[in-house]
């Protein structure tokens, strides 16, 4: 079954340990001057962010579907069966589709390196395959960001809006939205005012259909499209053979 | 041997003494340095022109061959050498274009082991490879003759009815598939650009501009060695070059007119300057101009009619792959001067390596520019009426 987390904005307190502890686990720096930037980055992979009081997270959705995925030429993202999302470094040729095709923004490029990799979130694959939780919900003290089967978290989220209505909006953003994510939010606020791409506007089918349904044909178009390109050619030069033959016939017929 | 200097020369000289500037800058300071992508603009300028424009440009190649060869237009055979010189340096430009846009170009390779049949862009890229290696050996005939190598032209002759399919059938996959990239992108790209009917319109683009190019290199090359130009060919691409562009404008009329975006198109918005510039430059224009018989019977009417539509498509392009993403991303991109000094380079070293093959190679056979001139004013009334009668259809 896959693993999912859920990040409830109405628990989090913005203490940041999450950007820590996922700095630290990913070999990143980490110091005041990064902690006070709000936007991810090649060298932040999640972001606490304040509006008012109230705080959000970003980070990489691990879309069931991914999209990052599906567009890479070599296969360098896939998605593993326990729910991260990871990347292959030395598969990458840096064509940056990934990024274009994302429909949350996610992967960030090392555009100052001489030989950039993608950067994002890749969910500690190795912590989650040894059955411990991701760095940021290990350290996170008040469970606002919380790791476990994606189903057991769904249930829990519902539990959550269903016991205190007035506390969230009535949805799990994450649940459908492009196919289902493995990361969930609840929020007392619309997450768009986060910069999170509108449910209506990304939509319920996974990304990759787009390019499936095209891509898909290929395989059929390809038998078909030289036949009848093969017999265009045939017919249009067997006329010119026949004209030829003919052509010969009555000069013969003259010179009789 | 003494080189004169002309004032093209100068400018070539000036423009690739810039590239290799830029090229240091890319190669040993980063994609960062040298322009202004971003993680909100991961394709910038070497993508929507070098690559989207670039194959584009390089589309009458396999027009110009299908044209010949499975129609049997035997009028146009004069430019099938012009038009496969130019699309084969178009495909070989597109991947030094590529080399410079990939963040890690040393590993391009890895598309042939670590296969993802799912990508669009690993389709594009095989097809891609597939068809310059075709482009190869329809060019290489070229070299051969020039150096009275019989034997190896016979072998590709009798390859050349595979090598005719092949090229279609490939052109018609990438050309599309360039398209298709965009597919994955509803939520990113302006609605004015995101459709479904995206591989579509990129392919029907692609043989419009196919002959707007003929048309375009054939004059240029005329003008460059002094020959006479072939007018009923001319004519005749012309004359399908209208059709083409009424076949495209209907493509995108329907196209706006099934996802009820008639009603947007024509209010007043940033998006809309750009449409607007775009469909004028490649519809509007080109086809009031060679919806009259004068202008399609001359030279320089033809010429620009085709330089219009060419601004047209290429517009179109950038508008799909810059102009679309910017109400999304909040900003405008504009290109650093370091990345338009490389598409530079590369478009000078085409013109440059296309004026080195003309003058080198028999792209142009010569006796036929002896005869042609009398031919071509006895031929010209009778092509135009054909041509005239075609349109019509």
């Amino acid at each position: 079954m896959s693993k999912a987390l859920l990040y409830d904005a109405t628990m989090c307190i913005g203490c940041k340990q999450c950007e820590a502890a996922c700095a630290q686990q990913n070999k990143l720096p980490y110091d005041d001057r990064v902690a006070a930037e709000s936007v991810q980055s090649e060298h932040k992979y999640t972001v606490v962010m304040t509006k008012d009081d109230k705080f959000m997270r970003r980070l990489c959705m691990h879309c069931e579907r991914p999209a990052c995925a599906s567009v890479c030429p070599v296969g360098a993202f896939h998605k593993t069966k326990e729910g991260p999302v990871v990347y292959d470094v030395w598969k990458c040729i840096g064509c940056r589709y990934c990024m274009v095709a994302c429909a949350f923004a996610q992967p960030k490029y090392e555009w100052g390196s001489l030989n950039p990799r993608v950067r994002k979130c890749i969910m500690c694959p190795d912590r989650v395959v040894a059955g411990k939780q991701t760095a940021c919900a290990e350290i996170c003290p008040t469970g606002a960001t919380k790791f476990g089967d994606r189903d057991d978290l769904i249930k829990e989220a519902q539990a959550r809006i269903r016991d205190n209505p007035s506390n969230y909006q009535p949805r799990i953003y994450g649940l459908h939205e492009v196919g289902g994510t493995c990361v969930l939010i609840l929020s007392s606020m619309n997450v768009e005012e986060y910069g999170y791409p509108a449910s209506a506007k990304i939509g319920d089918t996974p990304m990759p259909e787009y390019t499936g349904r095209v891509m898909e044909k290929i395989p059929d178009f390809i038998p078909v499209w030289s036949l009848v390109l093969g017999g265009i050619y045939w017919i249009s030069h067997r006329r010119e053979e026949v004209a030829a033959v003919e052509g010969g016939e009555k000069k013969n017929g003259s010179k009789k | 041997m003494k080189i004169k200097l002309t004032f093209w020369r100068v400018v070539f000289l000036v423009i690739m003494a810039m590239g290799l500037y830029s090229s240091f800058v890319r190669y040993f300071r980063g994609l960062g340095a040298v322009s202004n992508m971003t993680d909100q603009f991961p394709w910038g300028l070497w993508i929507g022109f070098d690559c989207l424009c670039g194959v584009m440009l390089a589309a009458g190649g396999f027009c110009v061959i299908g044209a010949v060869y499975l129609f049997n237009v035997e009028r146009l055979h004069s430019v099938v050498r012009p038009a496969v010189l130019t699309a084969f340096l178009g495909y070989l430009l597109f991947i030094v274009g590529l080399l410079f846009d990939l963040g890690r170009p040393w590993y391009i390779w890895h598309q042939l082991i670590y296969m993802n049949p799912h990508s669009v862009m690993f389709e594009v890229g095989m097809c891609v490879m597939a068809y310059t290696t075709v482009l190869f050996f329809e060019f290489l005939p070229n070299v051969l003759e020039r150096f009275k190598l019989t034997t190896p032209i016979k072998w590709i002759k009798k390859i050349y009815a595979v090598l005719v399919v092949l090229g279609i059938l490939l052109s018609t996959l990438h050309q599309s598939s360039l398209g298709s990239l965009y597919l994955i992108m509803p939520s990113k790209l302006h609605p004015f650009w995101y459709t479904p009917a995206l591989p579509f319109l990129f392919f029907g683009s692609a043989i419009a501009v196919g002959l707007a190019m003929t048309i375009f290199e054939s004059t240029q090359s005329a003008k460059a060695l002094g020959r006479h130009l072939e007018l009923p060919v001319l004519v005749e691409l012309g004359g399908a070059l209208l059709v083409a562009l009424w076949v495209n404008a209907l493509l995108r009329f329907e196209d706006y007119f099934h996802r009820g975006m008639l009603g947007q198109i024509i209010k007043p918005s940033y998006e809309a300057y750009f449409l607007w510039l775009e469909l004028t430059l490649a519809f509007v224009i080109p086809i009031t101009m060679l919806s009259f018989k004068k202008v399609r019977l001359s030279p320089s009417g033809l010429y620009l009619a085709s330089v219009f539509s060419l601004l047209g498509f290429i517009t179109n392009r950038l508008n799909v792959s810059l102009t679309g993403f910017e109400t999304y991303v909040g900003h405008h991109y504009m290109p650093k001067w370091t990345e338009f000094s490389v598409t530079l380079m590369i478009i000078a070293l085409g013109f440059a390596l296309f004026g080195v093959a003309v003058r080198y190679l028999p792209i142009f056979p010569e006796e036929e520019h002896a005869v042609k001139p009398s031919l071509a004013k006895e031929r010209q009334p009778e092509v135009a009426t054909a041509v005239l009668s075609h349109a019509r259809d």
